[in-house]
């Protein structure tokens, strides 16, 4: 009797389950749909334009001719993109290191209950405030004022301190500076309210711990709040490698696209941009390949490098 | 005269109509309805051939900035306003598209476009174009342009127009596919009071024979330094008198190589820059337009009419186009900046409106000669030109017009008329070296340039970096 009431009601039970599964599937689909129409398909297409010869010139349209892979080996072999690479890597991490070291402090002096910061809000919103410029709007006013006879220029000049305006377009060491520090300014506030959210995670319980064991603010720091960070510190990571990886706006609009001096601030993308100007889907798909591949790798070593203490407990 | 009558006879060949519109008066333009304009245009087809009718209700026309646009407004008369991108002509709407001609955005806005422009939508077909002489052979030497010869307009019509505007548009077969209204030679624009101060004289005769060649132009660079002036605002000042000069094109069977005479720019620049005595800012950059006020300390400025009315601030108080303070003279080698050139695109729905707008803002010697007086733009009008060179024009004050009012090219230069010299330099002028590459080269070479006068690069580097980009931009072409 028992058995085949159970039986009875077996069946109904997964037919509940599935009835829900559907619904689980319905609210997934519009984030299928897009994700396939706006990044598999691209990301499919891309690939298969990287084996064909694929470009304009003027009014003529050279190709499509498959190619294979020749032109992984044009971009290779010519030594451009090692340089490219480098000039992205060296921006990013100028850029990257004043970042993560001003967040960290920032978001630990406003999630530190002791300090009794006031008017954290007001602060919150400024240093977020940078990154609601566009790029572009702040690379052109760097540009003006960093010109000739911009405002930069005339203040040292009537200080005294200066005989003659300083080129800063014209110095490889001042136009990645500039970049590193525009890109800094606009990501910091943004990389602070990440360790924000990581460090009001922590158990506040653990801090008062290492109080009563007579814990030093700085032992606190390294011992204690360090270590609970690693995800989010990992997560900054990543996310700023990919962003500084495809780093292009504010280079492309400071130097008008040029990468100069002698494309020493040149990036990767301002280097596709480059190629996409003949409408060159080949190289272009080639570099974009290449450049997902490089973004796996790095973001593997971080993602290894920092986690690896986590994996081994 | 001579031409005038020339022209006359031949309109008066033409038809009936067209000679009842000529007995209308001065102002042919004015000719009331569009049924006149499409009688005439139907009337000239007797000498050339007979364009479709017009069955398009919307006019699209592809520029890169105002001042065609600006044109009509004031000189084409049946033209009407109705908002900043839109018109009308009779019951056809006119739409403006706008494509900033940086890095060849514009150029590849038309590469995309014209090629689907049979196919188009009537009312996405792309009606009329302008073109700028850097590339216009590209579409000149394509099908995607209408011989003007199909939209019924003579050889007869375009006799006064420099013989160099119409090179500038002729393909490979002789045919002409394009019209102007500017002749935009250009010369040397100087700081009055900066020559005065170095040379001793603003008389534009002597500062001309002071810069008659490279050699003398080096030395009073010199001599301004001394006195605290730089020649030049920047290096690319001069680019484009050294490359109109060039003995073979940039690019010959898809090889590019450097012409001499832009291997001189890059050693006089060079040598200027070194000495302190130019800049290498961009054109257009605020750096560069320093020079346009006393405080600027520029000796001289190089460009066509167009640069000095439009460009150097006239309309601000203090400058020095403002207070007439601008002298011109031909200076070391003749040479022409810009010009824009109206072409119909093959496929149009209203040839001809299109036609009769090409004939009225580039023919019509009423036109051309309102707008040389309103706007000092330097017509593409011989017996125009002729006649303004010997006449007195009115040196109006700036902000006569309203506040942005530059006044008077001849108020600009100090109660100077130039057409004369722009004239001159007009009929003198040598098209027979350029190629369609022509923009993305003298861009992409000035900017590696800019490397080797900054001391970042050495020229052979700065070479190579240019036939980088080149390859990039054209991968077509090859380089040494």
């Amino acid at each position: 009797m028992e058995k085949t009431a159970q039986a009875a009601v077996k069946p109904q039970k997964n037919n509940k389950v599935t009835a829900y599964n559907k619904w689980g599937y319905i609210f997934l689909l519009p984030f299928f749909i897009i994700f396939v129409i706006f990044q598999l398909i691209p990301l499919v297409s891309t690939i298969y334009n990287s084996f064909f010869e694929n470009y304009r010139s003027g009014l003529t349209q050279i190709g499509p001719n498959f190619v294979g892979l020749k032109n992984y080996g044009a971009l290779l072999t010519g030594g451009d993109f090692l340089k490219y690479f480098g000039n992205t890597m060296i921006m990013w991490i100028l850029g990257f290191v004043p970042q993560i070291v001003i967040s960290l402090l920032l978001a630990y002096w406003f999630t530190d209950p002791s300090l009794r910061l006031k008017g954290q809000r007001f602060f919150k919103t400024v240093i977020y405030m940078p990154n609601l410029i566009m790029a572009a709007a702040f690379a052109m006013l760097f540009f003006t004022l960093f010109a000739d006879t911009g405002p930069i220029n005339s203040m040292f000049m009537q200080m005294g301190l200066w005989s003659k305006p300083y080129s800063f377009m014209s110095h490889v060491g001042s136009v990645r500076g500039m970049v590193a520090f525009m890109n800094c300014l606009m990501w910091f506030g943004n990389t602070t309210i990440l360790l924000m959210a990581g460090m009001m995670g922590i158990d506040t319980s653990l801090f008062e711990a290492a109080e009563v064991d007579g814990a030093t603010a700085s032992q606190i720091f390294w011992k204690v709040t360090l270590p609970l960070l690693r995800p989010i510190l990992v997560y900054v990571m990543i996310t700023s490698l990919i962003g500084g990886l495809q780093m292009f706006d504010v280079p492309q609009i400071l130097t008008n696209g040029a990468g100069d001096p002698m494309r020493s601030s040149m990036t990767l993308i301002m280097w596709l941009n480059k190629h996409l100007y003949s409408k060159n889907y080949g190289m272009g798909g080639a570099l974009s390949v290449i450049l997902l591949i490089v973004t796996g790798v790095l973001s593997f070593i971080v993602f290894k490098f920092s986690a690896s203490k986590e994996v081994e407990r | 005269m001579k031409r005038r009558m020339k022209m006359l006879t031949s309109l008066a060949l033409a038809g009936a109509m067209v000679v009842s519109m000529a007995a209308c008066g001065g102002s042919t333009s004015s000719s009331s309805s569009s049924k006149s304009s499409s009688s005439s245009a139907a009337s000239s087809s007797s000498s050339a051939a007979k364009p479709a009718e017009d069955t398009g209700k919307v006019l699209n026309i592809q520029v890169w900035n105002e001042e065609f646009k600006s044109r009509i407004e004031n000189h084409y008369k049946d033209y009407q306003k109705v908002s900043d991108t839109e018109g009308k002509i009779g019951d056809v709407t006119v739409k403006w598209t706008i494509t900033p001609s940086d890095d060849n955005a514009y150029q590849n806005n038309l590469d995309s476009l014209l090629p689907e422009n049979e196919n188009a939508s009537a009312d996405d077909k792309v009606d009329m174009f302008l073109m700028e002489a850097d590339y216009a052979l590209k579409y000149v030497n394509s099908d995607y342009t209408m011989k003007l010869s199909d939209l019924g307009i003579t050889d007869d019509d375009l006799a006064d127009q420099f013989q160099y505007t119409k090179d500038i548009v002729t393909d490979k077969d002789g045919n002409i596919k394009g019209s102007s209204w500017q002749a935009c030679s250009a010369g040397m624009i100087y700081n009055r009071a900066a020559a005065k101060d170095v040379l001793g004289t603003d008389d534009p005769d002597k500062v001309q024979d002071a810069v008659s060649d490279w050699d003398k132009f080096n030395e009073v660079a010199k001599k301004a330094k001394d006195k605290g002036y730089k020649i030049t605002s920047t290096v690319n000042d001069t680019y484009r008198v050294y490359s109109n000069n060039v003995s073979a094109p940039w690019v010959t069977d898809n090889k590019v190589t450097v012409d001499p005479n832009i291997k001189n720019w890059v050693d006089d620049s060079k040598a200027l820059v070194d000495a302190g005595e130019t800049t290498t800012n961009e054109l257009w950059s605020d750096d560069w337009s320093k020079g346009f006020y006393p405080d600027g300390k520029v000796f001289a400025y190089f460009g066509p009419a167009w640069l000095i009315n439009f460009s150097m601030a006239a309309a601000t108080d203090g400058s020095i186009a403002n207070q007439g303070g601008w002298g011109f003279c031909v200076g070391p080698q003749s040479f022409y900046w810009g010009g824009t050139w109206i072409a119909a695109a093959t496929g149009t729905d209203n040839p001809n409106l299109v036609a009769q707008i090409i004939k009225t803002m580039t023919t019509d010697k009423d036109v051309l000669k309102a707008i040389a007086t309103d706007d000092s733009d330097c017509v593409n009008s011989q017996s125009v030109l002729a006649d303004l060179a010997s006449s007195d024009i009115e040196q109006r004050k700036p902000h006569t017009n309203g506040k942005d009012d530059g006044g008077s090219i001849t108020w600009i230069l100090g109660g100077q008329n130039p057409y004369q010299q722009l004239a001159d330099g007009a009929s003198k002028l040598d098209m027979s070296n350029i190629s369609i590459y022509d923009q993305g080269c003298n861009e992409e070479f000035q900017k590696a340039m800019k490397n080797y006068f900054d001391g970042n690069a050495s020229y052979d580097d700065a070479i190579k970096q240019f036939n980088k980009a080149i390859v990039e931009k054209y991968p077509d072409l090859t380089t040494d």
